[in-house]
């Protein structure tokens, strides 16, 4: 039988398709999301099938599309919540850290909140430039928030696995999803330098526990730890360092919240080497909370400092050279395991 | 309203600014179509009566909030052509420096001092630079373009509140095209006016002919006076559409989500085809006339074209710059 492929955006419809199916108490709602099926088609058909109760289009308003989201789990719904760039979830902020993470605590465990707030991150050079108000990358600000999880996918099997696992959750999730990695099929250099970007998913659901990483690539000389389109471009450079002798150990984390520590310090511990390569502006970002973690539980089997490869601390500038300058390129992975390893 | 009392020059003046936006965008979407443009575009094409109606009432030193459609904004308050083109090439010889794109096209000196792609996001900040204006005891006014899909945000309500309770010297100019993105006024409104929304924070407010261009100016124009002697601020709903999709490379134009005979209806009232018979008929402008100001506005964005593309990129080093003062 034909092993069937699907790309980033298909999993995640394919996901959302099925866990309707099972459940009539899941419903999902944002802007675009209904009718066009979403910006990047991440919801096509789903209101066809669904019908227009359960598939909502909603107004510019993200307070209010969180925040109804949060009215509705409260009271036996099961909602997945869209906001259309990560970007524009400042704007509904209040109800993700005061509300959303908070709920459950401050009642002493009496609620639940079941929600899933979807949300596309990241940059898209060199497809469209979207500079500093529509490229970024925010994780940070989500695992500072005590009560949420959160959940970072790279490829079209973990990402359905995982926003599975997401929707059945009775926790608060905000699964975020790296908007290049939606390209694949729409330009097809992206698939041949990134191939994992289209893979197998099977089609009946499965789920992937939130809180266990992956490791993308097994090696001996380094650890990358590596999250989003940075695991896809550090497989490609560890790929052909192979070729040099250099053997780049390569995992994704898939889940920050909870984060799966023991598979990162098992690693930590063979190589004694490690890089952690972020799209994130380096300054409080994740990859700083990951170094910490390295450096209080396996300080002694390092054999030299971590590095960070992150995006310098200022906003995403528009022009391609800058922008290129500024999100963590091929070349610049290269150097750091290069330099790691001593060559 | 009595057209008679608006000169020859300032109609002509009018249409010109018109059809320059309407050049300048389309010589955009031909250079996106060549792929020499490296970002999103949202072009105005269609709506350019509401931007140049505003404006004309505006002076140098009146105050713009502009959007993620914001090049007609930027045209209309006397932008220079080639530093917009070249900023949205990315050029160092953009307004911007090739850092903010064609969502963040600011240009203080002709009062351009805000210009966001987060809907809804410019309305406060109009609603600071009026404070600033009151505060300074000076006669200026601020414009605040937005879209439908923006005056469903909460920074709508509360910015026009806070307007509203502090009496301040702003222009709230909706541009209502009926859509955000894919989703369509019905779905997003249960009212049919905008302008209603004014009566619950207590400011004037205005309903007008978006595709008219004398229209918008007459009624800009009685709020700008309100504005100017102290009486507040004013909303000002245009009904308008965008003749292109959300985006350059939105599929089909938008006919993913809306009707053929609707954007052909709405194309029958392109405001520079209304204004351009109009001039044409008083016999304020002959054919040859008209041909004329269309070579002239041709060359100019000819000349952006070949600034922006002929410019450089700028330096990798910019990129650690103008984080702050100072570096
Ligand atoms: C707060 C926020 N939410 C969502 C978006 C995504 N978005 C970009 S433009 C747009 C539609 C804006 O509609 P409208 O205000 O009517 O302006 P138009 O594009 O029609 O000119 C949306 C939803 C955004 N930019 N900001
Ligand atoms: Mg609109």
């Amino acid at each position: 039988m034909e092993r069937r492929e699907l790309d980033f955006a298909e999993a995640v419809r394919e996901a959302i398709k099925q866990e309707m199916q099972r459940d009539s108490r899941i419903i999902i709602f944002g802007e675009d999301v209904g009718y066009f099926g979403g910006l990047f088609g991440c919801t096509k058909g789903l209101q066809q099938e669904f019908g227009e109760e359960r598939v909502r289009d909603t107004p510019i308003s993200e307070a209010a599309i969180i925040g109804t989201a949060i009215g509705a789990a409260l009271t036996g719904l099961r909602p997945i919540a869209e906001i259309e760039f990560i970007d524009f979830i400042g704007c509904g902020m209040d109800q993700v850290f005061n509300q959303l993470a908070k709920m459950r605590y401050m009642s002493g465990g009496q609620l639940k909140l079941p929600v899933v707030i979807r949300t596309p991150c990241g940059s898209r050079y060199p497809i469209a430039c979207g500079a500093a108000q529509h490229s970024q990358c925010l994780e940070a600000w989500f695992i500072h928030t005590p009560g949420l999880k959160v959940v970072i996918p790279s490829t079209p099997y973990d990402a359905k696995g995982l926003l599975i696992s997401s929707i059945r959750d009775d926790d608060p999730v905000l699964f975020i999803e790296h908007k290049f990695q939606y390209y694949a099929r729409r330009q097809p250099w992206i698939r041949e330098r990134y191939p994992k970007l289209i893979e197998y998913v099977p089609q009946e659901p499965y789920t992937i526990p939130l809180g266990k990483a992956d490791v993308k690539r097994d090696g001996e000389d380094v650890t990358v730890i590596a999250t989003m389109m940075m695991v896809h471009k550090s497989l490609r450079v560890s790929e052909a360092l192979e070729k040099e002798g250099i053997s780049v150990e390569v995992i994704d984390p898939r889940t920050l919240v909870p984060l799966d520590k023991d598979t990162i310090i098992k690693s930590v511990k063979k190589t004694g080497r490690v890089i952690i390569i972020t799209e994130e502006n380096l300054t409080g970002s994740v990859a700083s909370e990951i170094l910490s973690i390295i450096v209080e539980n396996a300080f002694d089997y390092l054999d030299a400092p971590i590095k960070r490869v992150c995006a310098p601390d200022v906003p995403i500038p528009y022009s391609p050279v800058l922008e290129r300058e500024v999100i963590p390129q091929e070349e610049d992975i290269e150097i750091a395991i290069k330099q790691m390893v001593g060559v | 309203m009595n057209p008679n009392l608006i000169s020859n020059e300032l109609l002509i003046e009018m249409y010109k600014k018109m059809l320059t936006i309407r050049r300048f965008e389309e010589k955009i979407a031909q250079l996106f179509a060549q792929g020499l443009i490296p970002g999103l575009m949202h072009l105005y094409i269609g709506e350019e009566a509401v931007a140049v109606g505003a404006c004309m009432n505006l002076r140098k030193d009146d105050y713009v909030t502009s959007t993620h459609r914001g090049h007609g904004h930027c045209i209309a308050k006397g932008g220079d052509l080639k530093k917009m083109m070249a900023e949205i090439l990315g050029k160092a010889t953009g307004y911007c420096k090739g850092k903010g794109g064609s969502m963040h096209i600011v240009a203080p000196e002709v009062g351009i001092v805000c210009c966001t792609g987060i809907a809804g996001a410019g309305i406060p900040i109009a609603v600071g630079v009026g404070l600033s204006i009151k505060l300074r005891n000076t006669d200026q006014v601020c414009a605040c373009f937005f879209g439908d899909g923006a005056s469903n945000t909460g920074a709508f309500h509360e910015g026009i509140n806070l307007a509203s309770v502090w009496r301040l010297p702003v222009i709230f100019i909706c541009e209502n095209n009926y859509y955000a993105i894919s989703v369509p006024f019905v779905k997003a409104f249960n009212i049919k006016d905008i302008a209603v929304r004014a009566q619950g924070y207590g400011i004037a407010s205005a309903i007008v002919d978006g595709m008219d261009v004398l229209a918008v100016y007459e009624e800009v124009k009685k709020a700008v006076q309100r504005a100017r002697a102290g009486m507040g601020p004013t909303l000002i709903e245009c009904k308008t559409y965008r003749f292109r999709g959300h985006h350059e490379g939105d599929p089909k134009m938008g006919l993913m989500y809306r009707s053929e005979d609707e954007l052909r209806e709405w194309m029958k009232k392109d405001p520079i085809v209304k204004l351009k018979m109009r001039l044409i008929n008083d016999g304020t402008l002959s054919e040859r006339e008209i041909n004329e100001i269309e070579k002239e506005i041709d060359a100019k964005i000819k000349e952006a074209e070949e600034f922006a593309i002929n410019s450089p990129y700028p330096p990798l080093d910019a990129v650690k710059e103008d984080l702050f003062i100072g570096g």
